[in-house]
């Protein structure tokens, strides 16, 4: 085989295709059947959201909504404390994520723009500083805050959230500015511009995207994350929308599990929705990253 | 990518992916040494004032005793490694870390085990198929936790979950009302580890897959002609191409799931019985939190830090050694 095909690339090329080909009904039959199998927990989720009332603790349990109602929608959409977790969510994920992606971009353009002595060190610490787990660190984090009266606020669970987000942004965005050519910098600067205006003129345009995953990185960590601020948020009435979930579906016997899904549901399809759009660039920046060191 | 390559190596010799100071460096005037200094400002102090003066806090407590006296304001007293022997000296400390440590090697080596299998799925599909599962890995890994918990607690609801009735109805009718949270250990902790699984698989796959997409096809096609056979290929040719990012997975999938506390604490709040289903995260967090024995809880974290750092401390070192870094 070899020995026939060695020299005649085309030919070779359409052979190893065919050889492909033979099994790829098999594999795509069952890769559609781990596709249903991952998105089912998410299909029921939406599925009992919808269901009403009487149908939902029905045996044998209905595959789809029949008479589909949004009642549970419309319950919790006129919960006061829906709104209220929803404003605390929205302030402490917009105010993350804000700080984090300037703080990113500075950090990123260091690391990737200047050589400096420390600049290793300060490269091996963004690495190190993620393996830290937050869950070893929230008793003196929760007496930090604590201690200088944030507890149950916005700047406080925030500025946790900024040292959980930032080395990994810092991370991800250092693989884009990479990407982007210094020499493209350099001639703006041959020019006649600055440093600055060459970078921000030159660089920073081309950097969108991948400012554009960093934010939508940070987002979601911050709106999605549970332990710290179930820890931080202790008071009652201040909390993000994961912990409004959690107290909202606490007690089995007693749930209204159509009001719990549609919560959840609700919760979940904005992130959904915009983690589809930028999944992609992410994963190429990680990889990036990855590879790049 | 290819820009990169094309700039960076005007000889043609040098590789390409040597990094930016070797570009860079030499050209940098004196007036800009300042520069990067003050730009890792913001976010070293972020992360220093957030998770570095904790930490430090954190050691300084796990010496220090809090007791009844220090709820009315007393300073805390030293007792030098009294905690630390308590921890240690406690069963069910070792209990729960052989827990956890076997709940994260389970989850991350199925975990892995998933995750690149499917990336190399990936690979073999037409574009159809190739895009549901891609969208369904997304679905998954962007759901909020709680959202996601939220939807296996009802899935495995004794009465009315989806996954009693469907057991019964093939059969098994043991499981008519079984609760899977509350009933048994092992179910709680299967239902647990699903959940994690069922989330940290996409990062596994849509890195990996990344990570294949980018690998030169004339290596494989060459090791093809050299007539290595489908498994061969993949053992000696794909998969150490790409370890880089496998090893990278891998790493973080250990330490996210050797500090799992979301999926725990959360399915706590169904089973009740906090003490058989404790990792050290939620032990952390019932000793310290909720018991307010901060020392001693500062010493478990501490002790929990310290095996987080020896197991991923081969991976650390691979990685650095790759001498990207």
């Amino acid at each position: 085989m070899a020995a026939t095909t060695a020299g005649t690339t085309p030919l070779f090329d359409t052979k190893t295709r065919s050889a492909a080909n033979r099994r790829r009904p098999l594999w795509n039959v069952v890769a559609v059947l781990f596709a249903l199998v991952w998105v089912f927990p998410i299909y029921w989720m939406v599925n009992s959201a919808l269901m009403p009332e009487d149908r939902l603790r029905s045996s044998p349990p209905l595959l789809a909504p029949i008479h589909p109602t949004l009642r549970a929608f419309d319950q919790v959409v006129h919960s006061q404390q829906f709104w209220t977790a929803m404003g605390f969510s929205l302030s402490v994920t917009l105010l993350s994520v804000a700080v984090c992606v300037v703080a990113a971009l500075f950090g990123a353009v260091a690391l990737s723009r200047f050589s400096f002595i420390g600049r290793r060190g300060v490269l091996i610490a963004v690495l190190v500083v993620q393996m830290v787990p937050a869950e070893a660190l929230f008793i003196s984090q929760y007496r930090m805050l604590d201690g200088w009266g944030l507890l149950n606020s916005v700047p406080g669970l925030s500025l946790l959230y900024m040292g959980m987000i930032v080395p990994f942004t810092l991370w991800m965005l250092k693989g884009f500015v990479d990407g982007v050519p210094a020499e493209l910098e350099e001639a703006a600067m041959v020019d006649g511009c600055s440093r600055f205006t060459a970078f921000t003129r030159v660089t920073l345009p081309l950097l969108g995207p991948g400012l554009v995953a960093t934010g939508v990185f940070g987002f979601l960590v911050a709106w999605n994350e549970y332990t710290l601020a179930f820890i931080v948020l202790a008071s009652g009435d201040r909390m993000t929308l994961p912990v409004w979930l959690k107290t909202f579906s606490s007690n089995l016997q007693e749930t209204d599990w159509a009001g719990v899904m549609a919560g959840s549901t609700l919760i979940a399809v904005p992130v959904l929705v915009v983690f589809i759009l930028v999944q992609n660039a992410m994963t190429k920046g990680m990889v990036a990253g990855a590879v790049k060191g | 990518m290819v820009s990169d390559q094309l700039t960076t190596a005007p000889a043609g010799t040098a590789r390409p992916r040597r990094g930016p100071t070797a570009r860079t460096g030499p050209r940098r005037r004196r007036s800009s040494l300042a520069v990067p200094y003050l730009l890792l400002v913001l976010p070293v102090g972020l992360v220093c004032l957030a998770m570095g003066y904790p930490l430090v806090r954190q050691f300084v407590m796990s010496f220090q005793e809090f007791g009844l006296a220090q709820q009315f304001g007393q300073p805390p007293e030293w007792v030098g490694l009294q905690n630390y022997t308590d921890v240690l000296s406690d069963p069910y400390f070792w209990v729960v870390t052989a827990r956890s440590i076997a709940f994260c090697a389970a989850c991350a080596a199925i975990t892995m085990g998933i995750g690149i299998g499917f990336a190399l799925l990936l690979q073999k599909l037409s574009t159809g198929p190739r895009v549901a599962l891609q969208v369904a890995l997304v679905l998954a890994w962007a759901m909020p936790p709680v959202s996601a918990l939220t939807s296996y607690i009802w899935l495995t609801e004794p009465r009315y979950g989806v996954v009693n009735w469907f057991l019964t109805s093939i059969g098994l009718e043991g499981f008519a009302g079984f609760s899977w949270l509350a009933d048994n250990q092992w179910t709680f902790f299967g239902v647990a580890a699903t959940t994690v699984i069922w989330t940290s698989v996409p990062l596994v796959t849509l890195m990996t897959y990344a990570a294949l997409t980018q690998l030169d096809t004339e290596v494989l096609e060459a090791s093809e002609l050299d007539g290595a056979g489908g498994f061969a290929r993949l053992r000696h040719v794909t998969l150490p191409m790409i370890r880089p990012v496998v090893l990278l997975v891998a790493m973080l999938e250990i330490i996210w799931d050797l500090k799992v506390f979301t999926q725990i604490n959360v399915l706590q709040g169904v089973a009740g019985n906090n003490d058989a289903t404790n990792l050290l995260g939620t032990y952390v967090y019932q000793t310290g939190i909720g018991g307010g024995e901060y020392g001693t809880a500062s010493a478990l974290a501490t002790v929990m830090l310290l095996i987080v750092l020896l197991m991923t401390w081969r991976y650390m070192r691979t990685l650095m050694k790759q001498g990207d870094i």
